[in-house]
């Protein structure tokens, strides 16, 4: 493949990225700000974002810290998040398992929902895509929202400290999280999820810190898995 | 926390992340999951986020644990906005504006 096919190749991947590149901006502005906010220097907000390139589990992970919850459970609950990645790992395997295992390697730091979305529908719309050009249109579908995420992040950490308390930023977390997981609500099963992670954590809400996020999301988790497996039964009945 | 703790737990964050991410891809392959396990990791992120926030919503920190009108009636507006328009922007904007708007209301 000649060099500027390559490079049209990563451009086509970063303008299907550019709605969510925007998106992502202010989302990473208000990582940088509330992280700086419950007491992190800049470098641990910005290692962390350079780590883990995932906003829900850092929020998560801010969240649990700032309640008090010890190292392992905060880990705990932030890998939790996290765990839907693997999925997308999986449903990767049929399009980019071939690739050498540097460029899978690379290619597993920036898995995340826009990437995986993106280049999925992509591969499964042009199945004769050679290896190569999937790997090259991946990148370009997850390079600029990393980039931006991280560029904004730092803007935010920046920022952190001249906000005045007067601003209430200790409710932008709950706000940010409800408003991630609104629209993620698409069916029964989802809301059944939703509604008992919400009751099991509420009740458990006198147990250490981070310990009843962990069963109610155990619990949730088969909830929303049986919900789903029940409509399917009924819808092939 | 302590400063070598919060390292420690970005550390941990980051590899458990990485592997993860790695799992199918880099070290497991092309061996088929059992239903059952996509099923489950299908609601990972709603089934622990709801309960993160309920209770930061029902007894917020900031107003030492008492209910609070003004964060209750931002936590529903970014709810219900959150799921009518499927745009997680719109809904913290305006999550955020009923939260300040009900704040100046109530003088705080």
């Amino acid at each position: 493949m000649s060099i500027s096919t390559a490079i049209s190749l990563f451009l086509r991947g970063a303008r299907d990225s550019l709605p969510f590149v925007i998106v992502i901006g202010p989302f990473g502005m208000l990582f940088g700000v509330v992280a700086t906010e419950a007491g992190l220097p800049i470098t641990q907000t910005m290692v962390m974002t350079l780590l883990v390139v995932a906003g829900a589990s850092q929020f998560t992970a801010l969240q649990l810290m700032t309640d008090g919850a010890g190292v392992w459970l905060a880990m705990g609950g932030a890998l939790a998040v996290n765990l839907r990645m693997a999925m997308y790992s999986a449903a990767l395997v049929p399009h980019l398992g071939k690739a050498p295992l540097w460029k899978r390697a690379m290619v597993s730091y920036l898995i995340f929902d826009q990437s995986y979305t993106l280049s999925v529908v992509e591969y499964e719309r042009d199945p004769a895509m050679s290896m190569d050009r999937r790997i090259i249109y991946f990148m370009g579908t997850a390079l600029p929202v990393a980039i931006v995420w991280t560029a904004l992040t730092l803007v935010g950490a920046l920022l952190g400290n001249t906000i005045p308390d007067a601003l209430a930023l200790d409710f932008a977390l709950p706000i940010t999280f409800i408003s991630l997981v609104a629209p993620m609500l698409r069916t029964v099963a989802h809301l059944a999820a939703a509604a008992t992670s919400v009751i099991v954590a509420l009740a458990l809400s006198g147990l250490p810190s981070g310990t009843g996020l962990l069963i109610a999301g155990a619990i949730a988790m088969a909830v929303g898995a049986l919900v789903e497996a029940r409509m399917e039964g009924e819808a092939s009945r | 926390m302590t400063n070598a703790q919060v390292w420690l737990l970005i550390a941990l964050l980051g590899v458990g992340t990485y592997l993860i991410r790695f799992s199918f891809l880099g070290l497991i392959g092309d061996r088929p999951l059992p239903a059952w396990v996509l099923r489950m990791l299908r609601y990972t992120p709603v089934a622990i986020i709801p309960g993160m926030v309920a209770p930061l919503v029902l007894w917020p920190e900031a107003t030492g644990g008492e209910m609070d009108p003004a964060r209750l009636a931002a936590a529903g507006a970014a709810l219900l906005v959150g799921l009518r328009s499927r745009n997680v922007l719109l809904a913290i904007g305006v999550g955020g504006a009923v939260l300040y708007g009900a704040l100046w209301l109530s003088g705080g």
